[in-house]
């Protein structure tokens, strides 16, 4: 077949009316414009509630946690080993909060492949004292290297340098909410009350703001050491391990590996947050389905104006048909009409998305619970430009399907006779 | 003497709606190389739809049609379209020019289709053609900026430009005044005459018709006298 004539002929076609074909084809950029804009935002939004939450959860944690024997005395008994046994109160053991021989689990996970890194954790309840008010408090021991690195602490860091926590001996960071109550600021020095009634004093390094309220105002983060120092704990005192994962959907079963590998109790993301994944999941399907909405009341507009064109051009069809092009040849013209209406809005609707969307970008959008955050979120996937360049072809091949099919079926007889 | 160009074999044709009417009755003829033929008649003793059975673009009929020797029963729509394209040209009474195209365009569309020559060559040819026709200087204009004379003339030329075996025409000057009518009889008298190009002409127009080597004339969808 011979395309280079089909092209030039779908062209003239196109370009003789010429204010149809602009109509038609700025339905396209018009839903191409909106689909990519609309995806962008969303997942803009969604990125940004998910990490809130998200990003500071480690994809699997390792802990002990506190809870009674399964194996009780009872069930060493040789008499009563074939009984059903109830035992009512049973308390928890005093078993150790902090995770058994920690330093070679972290070597363990250092030499595995799936896990992008880790950091360990302790955390201290203590009170801060305000004059003589004590507020409640719990201190996080972290490896702020790690902690920046895997869970991005740097972000919601508000004031002061994190570095500072590991060099300044006896650091600590406050949430803002608890600096406030503490009317602490950086530099000060600040009392606590350990949870064995000793009292300590810690230099302020940095204030964070997580976006979260309940957060900021409880809780503060202290490097491992300080924190070891003020539970009066050794050196391997370690009760939180956190994990990153390369592939977050491994999470599950890497939770259950560790825990028997371990000998910990271990929790993956998808069970700890589960309703953010729901969330945000319902939110993208809206996202989608809204755009390919828009995307195929562009088709029918399409379709409308082809089908009107070939009402038009009927004699030119018969006509065509008559000197030697056969029905093939016509349907390939009115669907490369088509196409090239599909393509050029497209390209410029997935243009104008991006312009949008940039638009967005610089819109300001301050929020105390997001100090990170000056303009609304965007995300520039190019995945998504990919799903509407592809989608801009397939409506517009399939609203011109039904159309080229008709002119392909006209019979040049009944044209010309009817005349 | 000279070779069969076309030939009808017992064709007839009925249109069912909205109750069965022959219109075609057992028509048989041939047509040679050269000849310049005229189908005349009443309007509707079936002579338009004579000839486009005899073009290839109707194929609800019976009896066969043989085109240069082969047979056009059962012959694909995409095969038929080629043969059209390659070996027959036509000049319709209402002159079909593409609104969207030049003159020179017009023309050329069938020979790029046929994708024989080059674009060039189908050019060149297609100005040789217009020269001919002595149209050459509206070769740029759209083709709804002519008069009705010109487009026919725009027509003949884009017959003309595959060469093709037969040129059929149907009523190709009931729609012009006089003087046009006879400038392109003129035409079609030369090509017959000059280069040998056969011509089949269904027309009302007596006038017309005498002029010509041979007339078929029918009546109620049969031949009464070739």
């Amino acid at each position: 077949m011979n395309y280079k004539l089909i092209i030039s002929i779908a062209r003239s076609l196109l370009l003789a009316r010429w204010k149809q074909t602009l109509v038609a084809a700025i339905g396209v950029t018009f839903s191409i414009t909106m689909f990519i804009t609309l995806l962008s935002f969303m997942t803009g939004l969604n990125d940004l509630l998910d990490g809130l939450i998200l990003n500071r959860s480690p994809h699997v944690r390792l802990y002990n946690e506190i809870k009674p024997n399964k194996i009780q005395p009872i069930n060493f008994s040789k008499d009563y080993i074939n009984y059903h046994n109830f035992i009512h109160s049973i308390k928890s053991t005093n078993s150790r909060e902090e995770i058994y021989n920690n330093g070679s689990i972290m070597e363990a996970l250092k030499n595995d492949n799936r896990v992008l890194g880790f950091a360990p954790k302790l955390t201290a309840q203590v009170f801060f004292n305000e004059g003589s008010i004590n507020i409640n408090g719990l201190i996080n021991g972290v490896d702020i290297i790690a902690e920046s690195e895997l869970f991005f602490f740097n972000d919601y860091l508000i004031s002061g340098k994190e570095l500072d926590l590991k060099n300044v001996s006896n650091s600590i960071v406050l949430g803002k909410g608890l600096a406030e109550k503490l009317l602490a600021n950086v530099g000060d020095v600040i009392q606590i009350t350990t949870s064995q009634g000793e009292i300590f004093p810690l230099k302020v390094v940095g204030l964070f703001q997580s976006g979260l309220q309940e957060i900021d105002k409880l809780q503060s983060y202290a490097s491992i050491g300080t924190t070891q120092k003020i539970l009066g704990k050794s050196k391997n005192h370690i009760t939180d391990i956190q994990i990153k994962l390369k592939d977050i959907t491994q999470a599950p079963a890497i939770a259950k590996e560790y825990a028997q590998l371990f000998q910990t109790d271990a929790e993956d993301i998808q069970t700890a947050s589960s309703q953010f994944e729901t969330g945000s999941s319902v939110r993208t399907i809206i996202s989608y389905s809204v755009g390919i909405t828009l995307l195929v009341v562009a088709g029918f507009g399409i379709y409308n104006i082809l089908n009107m064109m070939i009402y038009e051009k009927m004699d030119s069809i018969a006509i065509l048909k008559a000197t030697g092009f056969s029905g093939k040849d016509v349907n390939m013209i009115f669907l490369v009409i088509a196409l090239s209406i599909g393509f050029f809005g497209g390209f410029g609707g997935l243009f104008f998305g991006f312009i949008l969307s940039s638009v967005i970008d610089q819109i300001p959008f301050n929020t105390a619970a997001l100090p990170t955050i000056t303009t609304y979120p965007i995300n520039y996937n190019p995945v998504f430009y990919i799903i509407g360049s592809f989608f801009s072809l397939v409506t517009t091949y399939l609203a011109g399907w039904f159309p080229a099919r008709k002119a392909s079926k006209v019979d040049p007889v009944i044209i010309i006779r009817g005349k | 003497m000279s070779e069969i160009i076309l030939e009808a074999q017992h064709i007839s044709k009925s249109f069912h709606d909205p109750v069965t009417i022959k219109v075609l009755n057992d028509i048989s003829f041939t047509i040679n190389k050269g000849e310049f033929v005229s189908i005349t008649g009443k309007s509707g003793c079936g002579k338009s739809t004579l000839l486009y059975i005899l073009s290839t673009m109707d194929t609800d009929y019976e009896g066969d049609l043989l085109i240069d020797k082969q047979s056009m029963k059962n012959k694909k729509e995409a095969d038929l379209a080629r043969l059209r394209n390659e070996k027959i040209g036509f000049v319709f009474q209402f002159h079909y020019l593409l609104n969207e195209f030049s003159v020179l365009q017009n023309v050329m569309l069938p020979g790029l289709k046929l994708n024989k020559y080059s674009e060039q060559e189908v050019e060149h040819r297609a100005m040789e053609h217009l020269k001919t026709l002595d149209i050459q200087k509206l070769y740029s204009k759209k083709a709804n900026q002519l008069s009705g004379g010109e487009k026919q003339r725009v027509a003949i030329a884009r017959a003309l430009i595959n060469d093709p075996y037969i040129i059929m025409g149907d009523e190709p000057t009931g729609n012009l005044d006089k003087k046009n009518s006879e400038i392109v009889f003129e035409i079609f008298k030369q090509l017959c005459d000059e280069h040998n190009q056969t011509l089949m002409i269904v027309t009302h127009d007596q006038s017309f018709s005498k002029k010509t080597n041979r007339i078929i004339e029918m009546e109620d969808g049969k031949i009464i006298s070739q």
